[in-house]
């Protein structure tokens, strides 16, 4: 019996390791960048960003393993993109009520979860062909994956750009702000810096 | 017009200035994909262009006919989401009928474009920004152009890039970023040509 436990402890951990680091979806993937992007200006919008994507994967993975064996193939995409866009529009509509301001900042990006590859890929590759608990964990390992990532490159964009972090004044006056990080060429070149900094911490024969 | 730009004026900046990929972030996955070389890109971007314009069109009868009128505004990422995969999957019948010379061009990159969020995020803005519905249209057209534009300049610079060495936890991804990063830098130049 404890064997049994052992080894399910070992597969969860190495779910859970390979979302994060192994197979984060963002270094080593370079999946679902577009958000990425576009919400890592404002340390808090990304925080909001994060906990709505973490929540989507994760319910969306867990949704369509439970009803994997009720899908026929040919539709599973579509059935798949309905999961995902019904529980994007509960997190629409969570921030709208909760946080107007940042609703109207982030703008279509919430929305855009939706065609995030991130939240596609782990449905497909592993929520299809799996049980729901692992398809859950896997799901948000994912989304844990993502957002550190994203939360690395706002703290950045922010502290460079602005020279605040979540609002809060951070650097001296003396700080001249580097206005082109929190502007869009900014984020095109953080996050490239970011994919060099982590591949070049992975073996070679690991990079591809 | 209440104090909206005119069409043309949308259709010009959301080619350039407000190019969708380089100040929007949106499509990228496509875009750092299928930029190794020119002609797929410029495939690509072609039938991202024709889509684009078409479900601009379409998702803008369906939230002003449909879901406005019945308060279902919050139903617009399902609907929009379903009416691009049924019109992708539509053009790609219809072509494969009537024009197979552009259907083997495209073909293979209609399904992909399903899944291009650049698509659901033109769709999203236009609602956000309460275009009329030519201005819709025009903004479709001009972003799929934009779009287009980025990825063929991007295939190219790749091209050349064949030839240079680099960094090689820095390759493919890494440099990428950096060059379109350089991209953007040469966009903004363009910003204040046209009053948006």
């Amino acid at each position: 019996m404890s064997t049994i436990k052992a080894i399910r402890k070992n597969v969860t951990l190495s779910t859970i390791r390979r979302g994060i680091w192994d197979e984060n979806p963002v270094f080593r993937q370079v999946l679902g960048i577009c958000s990425a992007l576009a919400v890592t200006n404002l340390l808090a919008n990304t925080l909001v960003m994060s906990a709505g994507l973490f929540f989507t994967a994760a319910m969306s993975s867990f949704t369509v393993s439970l009803l994997r064996k009720y899908t026929p193939r040919d539709v599973r995409i579509m059935a798949q993109v309905l999961i995902i866009a019904s529980y994007v529009i509960c997190v629409d509509l969570a921030i709208k009520a909760y946080y107007p301001e940042i609703s109207a900042t982030l703008g279509p990006y919430v929305g855009l979860i939706i065609t995030n590859c991130i939240i596609m890929g782990r449905c497909e590759a592993f929520a299809y062909h799996n049980p729901p608990i692992p398809a859950l964990l896997d799901g948000a390992a994912a989304g844990v994956g993502y957002s550190v990532v994203l939360l690395f490159i706002a703290f950045w964009r922010e502290l460079l750009g602005f020279g605040t972090l979540l609002g809060h004044q951070v650097l001296g006056d003396g700080f001249a702000r580097w206005t082109i990080m929190v502007m869009p060429p900014g984020a095109f070149f953080m996050l490239g810096l970011t994919v060099w900094l982590f591949r070049s911490l992975l073996p070679p024969e690991r990079r591809d | 017009m209440n104090g909206q730009p005119s069409a043309i004026t949308v259709f010009i900046a959301s080619i350039i200035i407000n190019n969708i990929l380089l100040t929007n972030f949106l499509g990228m996955c496509s875009y750092l994909s299928i930029s190794k070389s020119v002609r797929p890109a410029a495939g690509l971007g072609m039938a991202v262009v024709f889509v684009m314009t078409i479900t601009s069109a379409l998702n803008y009868l369906v939230y002003d006919l449909v879901l406005l009128p019945l308060g279902l505004e919050y139903l617009r990422f399902i609907a929009f989401i379903v009416v691009i995969a049924a019109t992708v999957q539509l053009v790609e019948m219809v072509m494969e009928k009537y024009t197979p010379g552009l259907y083997y061009l495209l073909g293979i990159f209609l399904p992909l474009i399903a899944v291009n969020c650049a698509i659901l995020g033109v769709s999203l803005f236009m609602v956000i920004r309460q275009y009329s519905f030519v201005t819709s249209v025009a903004y479709g057209a001009g972003s799929g152009l934009g779009w287009a534009l980025a990825i063929i300049a991007l295939a190219g610079l790749r091209e050349k890039m064949k030839r240079s060495r680099v960094h090689p936890a820095l390759e493919g991804p890494g440099i990428t970023l950096i060059i379109t990063g350089i991209m953007a830098l040469a966009f903004i130049g363009f910003s204040g040509m046209v009053p948006v």
